[in-house]
């Protein structure tokens, strides 16, 4: 019995220590997609990379706490933050009033218009309704896109794919006439040989009811404080010119957008 | 023998009381019925009209997806199952080799890999494809989704004929040959009757083992009550969504349980005393 109680008190202490010790290094978890170049993506190894992660870790640096990242599918990225599994999301999520129900978004960090590929000899000339009219259209589900592609393109077939890789190959090779998702992200597949069959057909005006204000970071609802420290973060990497060292990596023009 | 009936005596009557087994059994039934009424509740607190009104229709949809797909690839693999059974049992043993390596990929890889390879992978060789004339068929998702799990439920399928097959014991046949009969009059007339009695249980499972794996076809964009209830779900955030998928999934599959007793009961007919 004495032993088994001294067991038990050894126990509580080394669990207290613990407790202590994480206090003392708080880390943040970060959750991403990991398949959402150039701004999340996973490299051969296992890596993550990509915008999103780069300016996660610059924040991080910022608000001086250790993060780790948490690679998460789309479809359950909201629920997980909500189950715990991390404490923020940075995979591009734009702000919607939907998802705004569900968790608190920070300010936004970029904001890119969404633009319309096709392949090289497509017939299509526009991104309107009408030009689109009759054609099938691969799309990611569960975003944005998704949703303004079903809102608008009523005359064409919606193809939801569970990621955006998976919508390129259907575009490469035939199955779908036309891919709606953000231009950055098209840019950047048809810069590579497997986007060498299409070509871009013109960025969308972002409908702001749709599209929303940009992309944010998640966190859970009345999560405040972190929302904030976020916030001041992003404000200082884009004053002292890291936020522009992490664009001009990736990107040739300013992805942030105008300032609102 | 009505006679010799009345003379045996009625067995004692069982022993009540309350023993641990009986407690035990009552408090996990207990657990179940409030499991039960719990989700009930959760359904009842959780109703929105308005999102019941906006989303039943696709779930409709979905639904029809699923049991259309269900339908056509078993019925398709019942068809292909036949030969591979009859070249399982060959007594070449190139057709036994080539046929047991057919089921024993289908059945030892998943089904979403399957299903995957055949969209996307055939999809890459889309100029050969087109000059055989068969890129109309594959440029479906429907199709392909068709495809895969009909070679897929075909493998099991197979199995379980094979097996009901070899069940019915050597003398049938040999008492059969003895008469006279013809192999397939044989077949025919005498083993497939009592070898489906065996195969009718296990072909129950595969359907609901079908109709349960047709919930990754989303992944190729087809989109059957599981890709519905995922579209819900990313739109509303409303857990509710796929507990109604859960409720529609064990329906079909207790609807199909009866279904399956019933038939069993009808033509086991003659067994029963």
């Amino acid at each position: 019995m004495r032993t088994a109680l001294r067991i038990a008190l050894a126990a509580s202490a080394a669990l207290l220590t613990l407790g202590v010790a994480q206090a003392q290094e708080k880390t943040l978890r970060i959750g991403t997609e990991g398949a959402y170049p150039p701004f999340n993506n996973l490299t051969a190894d296992g890596q993550l990379v990509g915008f999103d992660i780069d300016i996660a870790k610059a924040l991080c640096d910022e608000m001086k706490v250790k993060c780790t990242f948490v690679a998460q599918d789309w479809d359950g990225i909201i629920p997980a933050l909500q189950a715990g599994k991390f404490d923020a999301i940075v995979a591009s999520m734009s702000i919607t009033p939907e998802r705004a129900e569900k968790v608190d978004f920070t300010n936004k960090y970029y904001n890119t218009p969404p633009a319309i590929a096709a392949p090289k000899d497509s017939d299509i000339k526009g991104v309107t309704k009408e030009d689109l009219a009759g054609k099938t259209i691969g799309v990611q589900a569960s975003t944005t896109h998704f949703n303004y592609s079903t809102k608008t393109y009523t005359d064409s077939t919606i193809k939801p794919y569970p990621t955006a890789q998976e919508y390129q190959l259907d575009l490469a090779n035939g199955r779908v006439d036309a891919v709606n998702d953000d231009i950055t992200v098209l840019e950047g597949w048809l810069a590579t040989p497997d986007g060498a069959c299409c070509k871009l057909i013109g960025a969308i005006t972002p409908d702001i009811e749709i599209h929303g204000p940009g992309a944010g970071i998640a966190v859970r609802k009345g999560d405040t404080e972190l929302v904030n420290q976020f916030n001041k973060a992003i404000d200082a990497i884009r004053a002292n010119g890291k936020y522009k060292e992490i664009n001009d990596k990736y990107f040739k023009y300013d992805v942030y957008g105008g300032e609102s | 023998m009505s006679i010799a009936a009345t003379k045996v005596d009625r067995p004692p009557a069982l022993p009540r009381g309350w023993p641990r087994q009986r407690i035990l059994g009552y408090a996990l039934v207990c657990m179940w019925i409030a499991f039960l009424a719990g989700i009930a509740a959760y359904l009842i607190v959780a109703w929105n009209g308005e999102l019941f009104a906006k989303y039943a229709p696709s779930y409709v949809t979905g639904l029809g997806v699923t049991l259309l797909l269900v339908a056509i690839s078993i019925v398709l693999g019942a068809m292909l199952s036949v030969p591979i059974a009859y070249a399982r049992m060959s007594k070449n043993r190139i057709l036994r080799g080539l046929s047991y390596a057919y089921v024993y990929f289908f059945r030892g890889t998943p089904l979403l890999a399957q299903t995957f390879l055949v969209y996307y992978g055939v999809g890459s060789f889309r100029p050969q494809l087109e000059m055989v004339g068969l890129w109309g068929f594959f440029r479906e998702a429907f199709n392909c989704a068709i495809f895969a799990f009909s070679l897929n439920t075909a493998a099991y399928q197979a199995e379980i004929l094979r097996g009901a097959i070899e069940s019915v014991p050597r003398g049938q046949w040999e008492g059969a040959a003895s008469l006279g009969l013809h192999k397939l009059q044989t077949m025919w007339k005498i083993i497939l009757p009592q070898a489906l009695i065996v195969a009718l249980r296990p072909y129950g499972n595969e359907i609901i083992l079908m109709i349960k794996g047709s919930a990754i076809v989303a992944i190729i964009t087809v989109y059957d009550l599981m890709g519905i209830t995922k579209l819900t779900y990313s739109r509303t955030f409303d857990f509710q969504s796929y507990v109604w998928a859960a409720i529609i999934y064990l329906i079909i599959v207790e609807t199909l349980r009866h279904a399956v007793e019933w038939i069993e009961r009808r033509i086991t007919i003659h067994l029963q005393r």
